[in-house]
C-alpha cells in the first residue's frame, strides 16, 4: 500500500497509524493556518482516513489503528467544525445502528469516520429489527448504516428491509461488518443497497446517494 | 506413510508431528448442529450436558470427522463472570452486555472459580461423557477464550481498545486476573478428558492489532498462559489474519494455528516452516451457498496448498460452522477429504493453477 502523495497527508497518516495524537494534532493545526476548516477536512482528514480504510481492507493496518485514528480525527474535526456549523455537509437524514448484538465497535468506528468527514447522523446504538424500523420511520430517515459482527445479525437485515418495504419507506441501507467481507454477495441477499468494506466507504456511499437524492 | 488406516487420534498426532498420516484430518466444528440432530432448539440443546455429548457423537458418526468439540459458546465463559448468555434460534449463543461497567471496575475484579459456574460445569460434564465414549481414539477439543480476548465481552470492544492504549496499568491488572481464570478453565477441561485446548484469541490477530502491539500484549499473555496449561494448545484467531505474526505465535509454544480464508494457504504453510500445524481455511460464511461441486473444489484447493508433508488439518476458518450451512455441503466436504486427502496426495491441482 502506497503512502499518499502530499507531505502533510503523509505526515498525518504516519501520526495516526502510530497513534501519536500530539503529532496528528500538530499537522492538523499547521494545515489550519492556511486553509478553512472545511478545506482541511476535505484535503487532509478525508484522504488520510481513506488511506487508512484501504490499509485495513488490504490487511496492512489493524482494526485498533482504524479505531484510534477515527477517534482522534473525530475530536480534531469537532473542535473546528461543530455539529451546528453551517459548513457541515448537507445530507439526507441518516442514522447508524448495531443490529442485535453487543459488539458496538464497528458502529463506533464508522460513526467517528462519518463525523470526521463532516457528516452528522443519528446514533441509534444497539437495536432489534422492530424497534429500528419504527424509529427510522419516526425520524424520517433516508439513509441507514447497519453494522453487524455475526452472521445471524447480518441475515436479519432482510427483516429490516422487509419492514421498510411494508411501510413504503424509501430508505437506503448500507451494511458493513465481518460477514459481508467473507461473503461479498451477502449484502444483496439481505436486501441492502450497498456494503462498505471499510469505515471510509460509508462516507463515499452517502456522498453518492446525496447526489442521487438532490 | 501409506497402507494402514489410522484412527482419528493417530491421524491428528501424526500430522502434528509434521508427517503424513493416512489422510488429511478433518475438523468439522459443528458445535451447533447437534441441536438439529436431536430435534432441539439451540437453547434446549445447550441446557444439558448429555444433549451436547449425544449431539456431538451423532455428528462424528454422520460426517466421519476427526475431532469432537465440547464448545458451548464464548458467552458461557462470560456467564461465569456474571454475564448473560443470549440464545438465538439460528446461530451461536452470544454474550449479553459487558459485565464491567467501566475501567475502574477492574481495580476490584477477582477471577471467578470454574466450580461456581453451572454453565462451565456442564461443559466439563460433556467432555467427561465424550471421553467415556471414545477414549483415546478421537481428540476432544476444549476451548478457552484467551485472557487477551476475553475483555471484548467483559468491557466491550471499544472500551477495551481504549484501555489497552491509554491505561497500561489497568490493562496489565486485567490480564493477570483473566490469566488465572483462563488457566484454571483450560486445565479443568483437560482434567475432564479434553485432549487439547483451543486457545481462542481473535484480538491477537493482525486484523485487530498491529504486530508491534501484539508483541507487547497478546503474545506476552499467551506465553505466560500456555506455559501453565497442562496439555497441547491450538491458537485460533477466528478468521483474523496472522501471516505476518505466524512465527511469533509459534514462539508462544502453541502447536496449531487456525488460519483465515483471507490469506493464502501456500504462504501460510511456508511461514509455518514446520513449527506449527495449520488448521483451516474453508470459508464458513460462503459455505452456505456452496454446491457439492464447489465444496469439493474448495477442499481440493486447501489440501493441495496446505497438506503436503503433513502439518495440516482441514477445518473452516472461524472455528464454528454456521447454522445455515446445509447438511449436503458438510457431507460433500467430508466425502472430498476422503477422496482427495489420502496420502500420498495425488490428482490435485498445483496451488495457484
Amino acid at each position: 500500500m502506497g503512502i499518499p502523495l502530499q507531505d502533510p497527508v503523509q505526515d498525518f497518516c504516519s501520526a495516526l497509524t502510530a497513534l501519536d495524537q500530539r503529532a496528528a494534532q500538530g499537522v492538523f493545526e499547521q494545515a489550519l493556518l492556511g486553509h478553512t476548516p472545511l478545506q482541511v477536512v476535505e484535503g487532509l482528514v478525508l484522504p488520510a482516513l481513506d488511506w487508512i480504510g484501504q490499509g485495513w481492507d488490504e490487511g496492512s493496518l489493524a482494526l485498533s489503528q482504524v479505531y484510534m485514528s477515527g477517534r482522534f480525527c473525530e475530536d480534531l474535526v469537532a473542535r473546528v467544525l461543530p455539529p451546528s456549523d453551517p459548513d457541515r455537509k448537507r445530507q439526507p437524514r441518516s442514522a447508524i445502528v448495531t443490529l442485535n448484538d453487543h459488539h458496538l465497535l464497528g458502529k463506533r468506528i464508522v460513526h467517528a469516520h462519518m463525523r470526521a468527514s463532516g457528516f452528522e447522523l443519528f446514533d441509534y446504538g444497539r437495536m432489534g429489527v422492530d424497534e429500528l424500523v419504527a424509529r427510522a420511520q419516526a425520524d424520517r430517515i433516508r439513509v441507514l448504516l447497519i453494522s453487524v459482527l455475526m452472521l445471524p445479525a447480518a441475515l436479519q437485515v432482510r427483516a429490516v428491509r422487509d419492514g421498510f418495504d411494508a411501510r413504503g419507506l424509501p430508505i437506503k441501507i448500507a451494511v458493513g461488518g465481518a460477514p459481508f467481507l467473507f461473503d461479498p454477495t451477502l449484502w444483496r441477499e439481505v436486501g441492502a443497497d450497498a456494503m462498505g468494506r471499510s469505515a471510509s466507504d460509508a462516507a463515499r456511499l452517502v456522498e453518492g446517494w446525496m447526489e442521487a437524492m438532490a | 506413510m501409506s497402507g494402514a488406516v489410522m484412527n482419528s487420534m493417530q491421524r491428528v498426532l501424526t500430522t502434528l508431528g509434521q508427517r503424513e498420516p493416512d489422510r488429511v484430518p478433518l475438523f468439522l466444528m459443528t458445535s451447533l448442529q447437534g441441536a438439529r440432530e436431536l430435534g432441539l432448539s439451540i437453547a434446549d440443546y445447550f441446557a444439558r450436558a448429555d444433549h451436547v455429548a449425544e449431539g456431538q457423537m451423532r455428528l462424528l458418526h454422520k460426517y466421519g470427522g476427526d475431532c469432537l468439540t465440547a464448545l458451548y459458546s464464548a458467552a458461557h465463559e462470560l456467564e461465569a463472570w456474571g454475564g448473560e448468555v443470549c440464545f438465538a434460534t439460528d446461530g451461536p449463543p452470544t454474550a449479553g452486555a459487558p459485565v464491567l461497567r467501566n475501567a475502574q471496575a477492574i481495580d476490584g475484579l477477582a477471577a471467578p472459580r470454574v466450580a461456581d459456574s453451572p454453565g462451565l460445569r456442564r461443559v466439563l460434564d460433556t467432555i467427561a461423557q465424550l471421553k467415556a465414549r471414545v477414549g483415546d481414539t478421537v481428540p476432544i477439543i476444549g476451548v478457552a477464550v484467551s485472557p487477551f480476548s476475553l475483555p471484548v465481552m467483559q468491557l466491550g470492544f471499544d472500551a477495551y481498545l481504549d484501555l489497552m492504549h491509554e491505561q497500561p496499568e489497568r490493562f496489565e491488572r486485567l490480564m493477570r486476573v483473566n490469566e488465572e481464570f483462563t488457566t484454571e478453565w483450560a486445565n479443568a477441561q483437560l482434567a475432564a478428558g479434553a485432549t487439547a485446548i483451543c486457545y481462542f484469541d481473535p484480538v491477537s490477530s493482525s486484523s485487530i492489532v498491529p504486530r508491534e502491539l501484539y508483541l507487547r500484549t497478546g503474545q506476552v499473555v499467551a506465553r505466560r498462559v500456555l506455559a501453565r496449561i497442562h496439555g497441547p494448545t491450538a491458537t485460533h484467531l477466528a478468521s483474523g489474519r496472522c501471516l505476518g505474526i505466524l512465527a511469533d505465535i509459534a514462539d508462544t509454544g502453541t502447536q496449531i494455528v487456525g488460519v483465515s480464508a483471507l490469506e493464502d494457504l501456500v504462504a501460510l504453510k511456508a511461514a509455518a516452516a514446520g513449527r506449527v500445524c495449520l488448521l483451516g481455511n474453508l470459508n464458513g460464511i460462503a459455505m452456505r451457498h456452496w454446491t457439492a461441486q464447489q465444496a469439493e473444489a474448495e477442499v481440493r484447493r486447501a489440501i493441495a496448498a496446505g497438506a503436503p508433508g503433513g502439518g495440516f488439518i482441514l477445518c473452516d476458518n472461524h472455528g464454528e460452522i454456521p447454522w445455515q450451512v446445509p447438511d449436503e455441503v458438510l457431507q460433500a466436504i467430508a466425502e472430498a477429504v476422503r477422496r482427495w486427502g489420502r496420502y500420498p496426495l495425488s490428482g490435485l491441482d498445483h496451488p495457484g493453477d
